[in-house]
């Protein structure tokens, strides 16, 4: 069995998120991780492997950089990993991003592709479903369970106040939820077969040939125009009160009711 | 000559901070306090593959180098000394001789699930009548068939009780010179916990490292196999002092690590702490007192490093070993100090952890090998 983990390198906002004085992220700045959700489905696919020796590949598009986050992927246990970088591919929105992970994938063989329900960088939770799209597979999204049947994958999809069980045959795509899984650590030995033993290829726009249409990828491909962007706006000092717990109590209730929160 | 730590250093590093931030620092106050071992904390570290580092992948171990095992220890020292010393005592005293001087049988038997963390070891030269002077020491084995007999004990044994293996330095034999001058030759040993005859004695109380397991030893006519014999008969004392010579690289970086855990935490608080109406980070004192702390880690850092460089590519690191320990051992005990004199009346509740740092770090001068035998050490190299 063969899985493929689409991963994305993403801002670590632990370490507090900072701006270009255009509004953009200053990504160099800021400290890079995987995103959480990919790795919930990174650590479902070890499992998988765990269970089964199915073989791991992880795949992302990015800056050069991300290479560390394959690294890291690596270590954790994935088997391969592909890089997918060009200037040209720079700027992508979803769409873009989706048609260039998917035209990668076409030359990659699978039976399962995961990847996690959404960045916390874009929080958009549209690529995983695009790609799939794209390579004409079913989706499940929104996987807080996951398990491997013969050829089938049982998902435990997650709703807001129940989940539903679906079974599919593969190949198919599932996104994951960080809920998922604790992903495990990396090992020390896994950190340094990473990066003397296990190779991380990387693949530019031309490696893609005619599986992407230029027309789809890069920032000219991408129909998401950003019009604007900012900081939170803050907003005014509040109001200050210094009463007694008992009245303190009573003007909170009056402030809540007054403004029909309660 | 390039400081720079490779990719892969970095990213262990990474993975150290990331476990010891996670699992370690929310208990070391609890483990502190309640002088409980954290068992549970070993089995993750087990799980996740520290317990082996240095050793080759044949062996079960995760194949890296020593450098990578000292920047282990170090991270865990800098949230909590206890796990620190549990690593490297189990690490550098136990598997690191088994490895150097064992035979093939004994490595496949004894070192892989240790490197695997499946089983805990400790290391066994400390008795009551002889530390620094090992010649003081009295536990004996005696050849009888196919079984050393082994009769004596040992004391402060880090990892005691909770351990399964054990090196154990014994008296062979006792030759006199030609001036009729008795001494005693020793022989290293492999015991494991449950063979008849081996018992614990009393639990040590201790100052600092309070989760650390420190037992007595007991060997009543403790029959061990005559395979268990580690290294040749009568090179005992040699294999001690080397092992220890690679502990004190292990202990160097414990040492490091309180120093550089005590800072951190220093930095933090003298910037919210408030005095004269400005915080104390503002106050030029402790600007000033904050360089040296920062300037002594950083010396000490690279003593250690060395050390550990020097491990993977020399045969004899004793000089570097006992330099990097001595003064890591003695920046721990001056950094926490100031800590806690930063820290004022808040310094000294127990509630703050800088107070449990300049603790566990007084021990760092005493055991494996005391800041006045690291001195001998230096100066025996530079006077030969």
């Amino acid at each position: 069995m063969k899985i493929v983990v689409c991963i994305k390198q993403v801002p670590d906002t632990k370490g507090g998120v900072k701006f270009n004085p255009d509004g953009t992220l200053d990504r160099a700045a800021m400290l890079a991780i995987m995103n959480p959700d990919d790795k919930a489905g990174l650590e479902a696919a070890l499992r998988i492997k765990d269970e089964t020796g199915a073989e791991v590949t992880v795949v992302t598009m990015g800056l050069p950089k991300a290479e560390d986050a394959l690294r890291e992927a690596l270590a954790m246990g994935a088997d391969k990993a592909v890089l997918v970088t060009d200037r040209c591919l720079g700027g992508a929105d979803t769409w873009a991003t989706s048609s260039t992970v998917a035209a990668a994938l076409k030359m990659m063989e699978y039976d399962l592709i995961i990847t996690g329900r959404q960045a916390i960088d874009g929080d958009t939770a549209q690529v995983g479903p695009q790609i799939a799209e794209h390579l004409g597979l079913p989706v499940i999204s929104y996987a807080e369970g996951l398990t491997i049947e013969g050829d089938s994958v049982i998902v435990k999809r997650q709703y807001e106040d129940r989940y539903h069980e679906i079974k599919a045959k593969m190949p198919c795509l599932v996104t994951a939820l960080s809920e998922l899984n604790v992903p495990r650590y990396m090992t020390p030995g896994g950190i340094f077969d990473a990066y003397d033993e296990k190779e991380v290829t990387v693949w530019s726009r031309a490696d893609l040939g005619e599986n992407l249409r230029d027309e789809d990828m890069g920032l000219a491909g991408s129909p998401t125009k950003i019009a604007k962007a900012s900081d939170k706006v803050r907003k005014g000092a509040g109001e200050k009160v210094v009463l007694d717990p008992t009245e303190s109590v009573a003007y909170i209730m009056g402030k809540l009711k007054e403004k029909h929160v309660i | 000559m390039d400081f720079t730590l490779t990719k892969k250093h970095e990213m262990a590093r990474t993975l150290f901070k990331e476990f010891a931030e996670t699992e370690v620092k929310p208990l070391a106050q609890e483990v502190d306090e309640t002088e409980v071992f954290p068992a549970e904390t070993v089995a993750k570290m087990a799980k996740a593959g520290f317990m082996g580092i240095p050793v080759p992948k044949a062996y079960g171990g995760q194949g890296c180098d020593p450098l990578t095992y000292v920047m282990c220890v170090e991270e865990l020292s800098k949230v909590c000394g206890t796990t620190g010393v549990i690593v490297s005592a189990h690490t550098s005293l136990c598997i690191d001789p088994i490895l150097t001087y064992g035979t093939e049988e004994q490595k496949q038997k004894f070192v892989a699930p240790l490197a695997k963390g499946e089983k805990l070891g400790a290391f066994a030269l400390t008795e009551p009548g002889a530390g620094t002077d090992a010649q003081g020491a009295q536990t004996k084995a005696v050849l009888d068939g196919d079984e050393w007999v082994l009769n004596g004990s040992k004391c402060f044994i880090t990892n005691g009780k909770v351990g399964d293996v054990y090196i154990v330095i014994a008296i062979t034999s006792v030759t006199e010179d030609k001036r009729g001058r008795k001494k005693k030759n020793f022989s290293a040993f492999i015991v494991e916990k449950g063979t008849p005859g081996f018992s614990f004695g009393t639990k040590e109380k201790k100052m600092g490292i309070r989760g650390s397991s420190t037992y007595e030893l007991i060997f009543e006519d403790c029959r061990i196999p005559k395979e268990n014999l580690l290294g040749p008969e009568g090179k005992g004392f040699p294999i001690a002092m080397h092992t220890l010579d690679g502990g004190r690289i292990g202990i160097a970086a414990q040492a490091l690590g309180i120093a550089e855990g005590a800072l951190e935490r220093t930095i933090e608080y003298t910037k919210e702490r408030k005095q004269f109406g400005r915080t104390i980070a503002q106050q030029q004192n402790t600007q000033f007192k904050l360089a040296d702390m920062s300037a002594r880690i950083e010396a000490a850092k690279l003593l250690v490093y060395k050390a550990a460089m020097a491990k993977a590519t020399q045969k004899v690191y004793s000089v570097e070993a006992a330099t990097a320990k001595l003064y890591a051992a003695e920046t721990a005990m001056a950094v926490t100090t100031e800590a806690v004199q930063l820290f004022g009346g808040y310094g000294y509740i127990r509630e703050y952890d800088v107070e449990r740092m300049m603790r566990d770090a007084k021990i760092t001068e005493i055991y494996e090998g005391t800041s006045e035998v690291q001195r001998m050490v230096i100066s025996g190299a530079l006077l030969k």
